[in-house]
């Protein structure tokens, strides 16, 4: 028998909160993950009680027993939290939820992830204490210490090896706020990106202008795993996975800057798994969604995902490319973690399901083969491929 | 090089200090002294860093620190606008770079490029060590910065 997810499971339901600047939701970080929750129940149409398992990534704080003892669950069967930090595990997350029910493990399981930034830290911020010991003590007291920082040091070294222009940036950049505009939910709806406004726009860290960088925001996000043959059982166009997959390449971990392979966006060995998995290729995908921590990722990934050549990216990646309807590539469809929300990318997860099922604010036509690639240049990173009925 | 006193990025970061439990306590001890110290195995001859308690490529934990002549080569680089830290608010732009040792396996470390700020960085460029002595901070520390050649 071969051993794969493909098919095995279906997403039933996806939910989301409001979406808050960072540090203004009115409600504490735990209520917002109920709530994402109860709205994913609802949208799949079925009681809370019947959720038996709960996976997340980047150490959510919303522990998994007691969001299944406030939601009176009755039988807890699957408690997972993917490690690694920042958005890596978002695709992972679902993976192994999928993975659980695709086993037997669990029935119905709810993958979610939830953030108040008011109430606990800001991403963005170097550390503020006195001595730093263990791998921040080579890089922190260079200045080298936010994300953007740490990534900004691969993109610049990628560029440099071919050739990419800032244009081919401010190219995802521009995709993600036009897509914004006719997004209600996105936090930058009614506030157009020009070239002109990226242009004039501040440096945080070369070669990232302000609009290359993921908001901060308040919110929360779920989405249902059941097994596929419960696919049909509820409203909304039946969502399959055909492939998740995580992990990274040769000592990507290494400390201190130290992988051989440094300017990637951790893809290289993922997406030929993801793709053997889902039975489809880049030129099979009808829309992708492509975590935006910063746009460099998004470049790479683009790349190490197949859709063009690393020397290819000054050509490839225009604006009209990337938007929706008749883009050759329609990327981040829901103005994405640069203009919808960030909440570390599950929202680009539940957009794909949108695209399946034929309501997004910015819908490509026809879809059949949806993609998410979750946070790149992290290690573990992960990407996963939804699928309609047609695809099976 | 060496040079005491005023450092290149304003005063206020987290300042190093070696970890607790003495992974790499023989490259700070190196740079108090001028010496740029990292890992290489006794076993199978090969660097590596950051550090590890065994070697990656043949797993002997007989893992030794030894001298790196303090010439390297910019394998990236960035420059820093945004301040995200309150000891950089009036810091201005600043240079990181991503030193390779070519020689050495690609072992590379970060530091900062002394100089202009504005200044153009070449990618691939020869840059040499400067040890940055903070001998009267509480602890005292040494970051390890570098020039062009």
């Amino acid at each position: 028998m071969e051993r794969s997810l493909r098919g095995t499971v279906a997403i039933a339901g996806v939910g989301e909160t409001a979406y808050y600047k960072r540090g203004q939701a009115p409600d504490a970080e735990f209520k917002l993950a109920l709530m994402a929750v109860l709205a994913a129940c609802e949208d799949a149409g079925i009681s809370p009680k019947q959720v038996d398992g709960f996976a997340s990534f980047s150490n959510d704080r919303s522990d998994p027993s007691r969001l299944a003892a406030a939601l009176g669950i009755h039988d807890l069967r699957f408690a997972n939290m993917q490690w690694g930090g920042g958005g890596g595990g978002g695709s992972g997350a679902l993976a192994n939820a999928a993975a659980a029910v695709a086993t037997g493990m669990a029935e119905c399981v709810v993958v979610f992830r939830a953030l108040a930034q008011g109430q606990f830290g800001r991403f963005g911020q170097g550390p503020v204490r006195n001595v730093i010991s263990g791998d921040g003590a080579h890089t922190v007291p260079y200045g080298l210490m936010s994300p953007a920082q740490s990534f900004a040091m691969k993109v610049k070294r990628f560029m440099h090896e071919h050739g990419v222009e800032q244009s081919a940036l401010r190219a995802l950049s521009l995709a993600s706020y036009h897509h914004a505009q006719n997004n209600p939910r996105a936090v930058m709806c009614g506030r157009p990106l020009t070239e002109e406004k990226y242009d004039d726009s501040r440096w945080i860290v070369e070669p990232f202008h302000l609009f290359d960088c993921c908001l901060e925001n308040d919110g929360a996000a779920a989405m249902i795993v059941v097994p596929a043959e419960r696919a049909k059982d509820f409203m909304h166009t039946p969502t399959y996975l055909l492939g998740a997959v995580s992990g990274s390449h040769y000592r990507a971990g290494a400390s201190v800057h130290n992988a051989p392979d440094y300017a990637t966006s951790t893809f290289k060995t993922c997406a030929p798994r993801l793709y053997d998995m889902a039975k489809v290729g880049p030129g099979d995908v009808n829309v992708l969604q492509c975590y935006e921590n910063f746009t460099g990722g998004v470049l790479m990934s683009i790349v190490e995902h197949g859709f063009c050549e690393p020397d290819e990216c000054n050509e490839f990646l225009v604006k009209e490319n990337l938007i929706a309807p008749d883009g050759r590539l329609p990327t981040n469809t829901s103005g994405g973690n640069l203009a919808e929300c960030y909440m570390h990318g599950l929202g680009l997860n539940i957009e794909a399901v949108r695209q399946i099922r034929g309501e997004s604010s910015n819908q490509v036509q026809d879809v059949d083969i949806s993609m998410v690639v979750s946070g790149p240049m992290v290690t573990p990173v992960s990407s996963c491929i939804f699928g309609t009925e047609a695809t099976l | 090089m060496s040079s005491n006193g005023d450092g290149y990025l304003n005063p206020g970061l987290p300042k190093p200090a070696p970890a607790p439990d003495g992974l790499d306590a023989p490259f700070w001890e190196g740079v108090a002294n001028d010496k740029l110290m990292l890992q290489r195995c006794n076993a199978c001859g090969r660097w590596q860093w950051g550090p590890e308690w065994i070697c990656h490529r043949c797993h002997s934990d007989d893992v030794g620190f030894a001298e790196v002549p303090p010439v390297g080569r910019i394998y990236s680089f960035e420059r820093v606008w945004h301040p995200v830290h309150p000891a950089l608010e009036d810091q201005g732009p600043y240079i990181v770079v991503l030193v390779e040792f070519p020689e050495h396996d690609q072992a590379r470390i970060v530091g900062n490029l002394l100089g202009d700020p504005h200044q153009d960085v070449v990618i691939g460029d020869e840059v040499h060590a400067v040890f940055e002595h903070h001998p009267d901070e509480e602890p005292a520390f040494t970051l390890v910065q570098w020039k062009v050649a």
